[in-house]
């Protein structure tokens, strides 16, 4: 099944019970599949006028109690940046996927990952994070969806989840399996009609002394818990390597290929790739800067997640960047090359200590 | 048909609509202000509330105007108003209809 | 004596936030009675503004929900699509729907949305200090009109008649609130586009209201009473723009 309808598939399976969307390259495929689809299962299905109300549409559902979704791609997520302050501001929950395409602007179709400051640094306004997933193949993606929304419940947060134009259109065998869910807080502050109980406020607007402070505070304290809990981050010969790939979705794939080919050639190279974007696997990667080592962060973008490494790292260790922006797709041997141009000075850096 | 109005004074905030469509001209603003710095609506002669000296006639126009809901309307049912009934929170809370 | 007029239960016994004279506190007591009187305040959802309304959840005790500038009717048809039991209304001013909402308004209503839409038209943005609204006519002079409103402004935007054309949008009319006939005529429009939701009509319904703004028009209440009757009503007339319901 190609990435985006298995996504599609997968929100189902994990009860999405209304996807509100519009048309946006690379993606689709998504609301295509979910206006045949949705109805079969008796569930709400609109093809919106605009990505500022689709966005405005799973605030709406969201407020009822409902699991509600949308989708679309950079130029579109950028619309919906107010509709996710919102959402963060009333703590509701919602599962956001953002298939990336090359920009800033109009930008092209080709794949990218070039929003990830706009989905870790929050692109709308206000001290709000979203959990934001970077899912590298077809079947992480299907995996990702459930636990997106399992963590929206949970913590009553808007999930973002990053693929892009390649892991959208990707063919792939994946196994599609209802997952049994988190234990999850009933939603008692749901708006379903005040029948025998005081009205309930779905708000963002605190004018008293003191409390939207509060609210920031209680925020922050939740999001603390998530970082607390929810890092997800995979390894793989990190440990003994001179060299550390640091790479995340599509790139990471890339990446995969030219690190085993690279230790095939007795290059001591590993490679972390964060799978959680926010929270951000700093401590693993801080960890692995104990040891002296060379990162090579590589992205398709003029270098985002770049930043953070550094932040994780804390100078430990020299960090170099491998990146391909506005479209552009690296080969396996492109990355390879790189590889191989570091591991030089890598190795010589050793011998001097 | 005679009636009677109770205007909340610390609810009036002096906008005198109250004042403006009272077909009785019975109604003005107080030289007295009320605890918001506002000068509430009152009703005329009724210092005493003696059925011979207000010209209420209860026919609420004043509190359908009223955008805060300041005035109760009572008025002396001669038979022709039929009350549904008292709306409170506990019963089924209807709004009292008039019926001709 | 009896009593035959007193605040109903929907509409909080609170003292509201509104400018004396401000068609708001009418407007607000007006569907706290249609609530009531049709029994759905167990199962109703309303959805306020940003705008001097943006507090009405403290004046109207049924479950409510604030949202962002002009997006009520795309959360609205995210609510009623989801829980076609519930009664959703939207409550707007003349910024969040004929300014930034204007798409998603017009969108509803082309999608027939089963919702209820209650705007409120004072000709200013009240909330920020007296702006000219598109809805400000020509001559009136506001915050940023202050030689009065030219057409170089924009003329004066008729949101309601625009609406009607659609199809999915099955009743539109225009009230005042303007004095005791016409706040009773408003009172039965509103009844009707609530009624029309409970019985689960094939479309949206929008109400216009008229509605005073004595501060920054800078008269007085009674004096905004007049100015709607005999200024606004020049512009934007009065009566049912379409019932595709009735016979």
């Amino acid at each position: 099944m190609c990435g985006n309808e298995a996504l599609a598939e997968a929100a189902i399976i994990a009860g999405c019970d209304a996807y509100f969307g519009y048309p946006i390259t690379p993606q689709n495929e998504i609301p295509a599949y979910m206006s045949r689809r949705m109805p079969e299962e008796g569930r709400v299905f609109v093809q919106c006028e605009s990505e500022l109300a689709a966005i405005n549409m799973v605030f709406g559902a969201s407020a009822t109690g409902k699991r509600a979704m949308t989708s679309s791609s950079s130029p579109g997520i950028s619309l919906m940046q107010e509709g996710i302050s919102y959402l963060s501001g009333a703590e509701l929950p919602a599962v956001v996927v953002n298939v990336m395409r090359g920009g800033p602007g109009l930008g092209n179709i080709s794949p990218s990952q070039a929003d990830y400051f706009q989905a870790t640094r929050g692109g709308g306004h206000g001290d709000y994070h979203t959990i934001v997933f970077g899912p590298s193949s077809v079947q992480e993606l299907v995996d990702c969806m459930p636990l997106a929304f399992d963590l929206a419940d949970q913590y009553r947060m808007t999930v973002v989840v990053l693929a892009d134009g390649v892991l959208g259109q990707m063919m792939e065998p994946i196994v599609l399996e209802k997952k049994p869910r988190r234990k999850l807080p009933p939603k008692d502050w749901a708006l379903t009609g005040a029948k025998d109980r005081p009205q309930n406020i779905v708000r963002s607007l605190w004018l008293g002394e003191g409390v939207l402070e509060k609210l920031n505070y209680k925020l922050k304290a939740k999001y603390e818990q998530v970082e607390k809990n929810e890092v997800l981050c995979e390894q793989c010969g990190a440990d003994d390597a001179d060299i550390v790939v640091v790479a995340y979705g599509i790139a990471a794939r890339i990446v995969r290929g030219a690190v085993a080919k690279a230790r095939q050639e007795g290059i001591k190279v590993g490679w972390i790739r964060p799978i959680t974007l926010w929270p951000f696997p700093a401590e693993q990667i801080g960890k692995t800067a104990d040891e002296f080592r060379l990162f090579l962060v590589v992205e398709l973008s003029c270098g985002q997640m770049l930043e953070d490494v550094k932040l994780a790292v804390t100078g430990k260790s020299p960090i170099v960047f491998y990146g391909r922006p506005g479209g552009g797709m690296p080969t396996v041997d492109e990355i390879l090359d790189k590889i191989k141009q570091l591991s030089i000075p890598a190795k010589k850096q050793k011998t001097k200590r | 048909m005679t009636g009677k109005i109770v205007i909340d004074i610390e609810r009036c905030k002096g906008c005198g609509l109250c004042v403006a469509v009272c077909p009785k001209n019975g109604i003005t603003l107080s030289k007295k202000s009320n605890k918001s710095g506002y000068f509430p609506a009152e009703v005329i002669n009724s210092d005493s509330f003696d059925k011979l000296t207000t010209s209420c006639t209860g026919c609420a126009i004043c509190a359908l105007v009223c955008p805060d809901v300041a005035i109760e309307v009572q008025r002396d049912d001669s038979g022709k108003v039929k009350i549904v009934t008292k709306p409170d929170r506990k019963s089924k809370p209807r709004l009292i209809e008039e019926k001709t | 004596m009896q009593k035959v007029f007193t605040r109903t239960p929907t509409l909080k016994d609170v003292v509201t936030h509104y400018c004396p004279g401000c068609g708001h506190g009418i407007a607000h007591r007006l569907i706290a009675e249609v609530i009531d009187e049709l029994g759905i305040h167990d199962r109703t959802i309303g959805i306020a503004p940003v705008g001097c309304a943006v507090l009405a959840y403290n004046y109207l005790d049924v479950d409510m929900i604030e949202v962002a500038h002009g997006r009520a009717p795309a959360v609205a048809t995210g609510m009623k699509r989801t829980n076609p039991d519930k009664i959703i209304f939207s409550y707007q001013g003349d910024g969040d729907l004929a300014a930034i909402g204007t798409a998603e308004i017009i969108h509803a209503a082309h999608r027939a949305e089963k919702i209820t839409v209650i705007f409120i038209n004072n000709a200013v943005f009240g909330m920020t200090g007296g702006q000219m609204a598109p809805t400000t006519v020509l001559g009136q002079v506001t915050a940023t009109t202050p030689q009065g409103r030219t057409a170089n402004d924009g003329y004066p935007l008729q949101i309601s008649e625009l609406l009607a054309i659609l199809p999915g949008a099955i009743y539109v009319e225009r009230c005042a609130l303007s004095g005791p006939a016409q706040v009773r005529k408003a009172k039965k429009a509103l009844r009707h586009a609530f009624e029309l939701q409970v019985s689960s009509a094939p479309g949206l319904s929008l109400v216009e209201l008229l509605s005073a703004c004595p501060t920054y028009w800078r008269m007085t209440p009674a004096e905004a009473m007049d100015w709607i009757e005999k200024e606004m009503t020049k512009v934007f007339p009065l009566g049912c723009l379409k019932d595709t319901t009735s016979d």
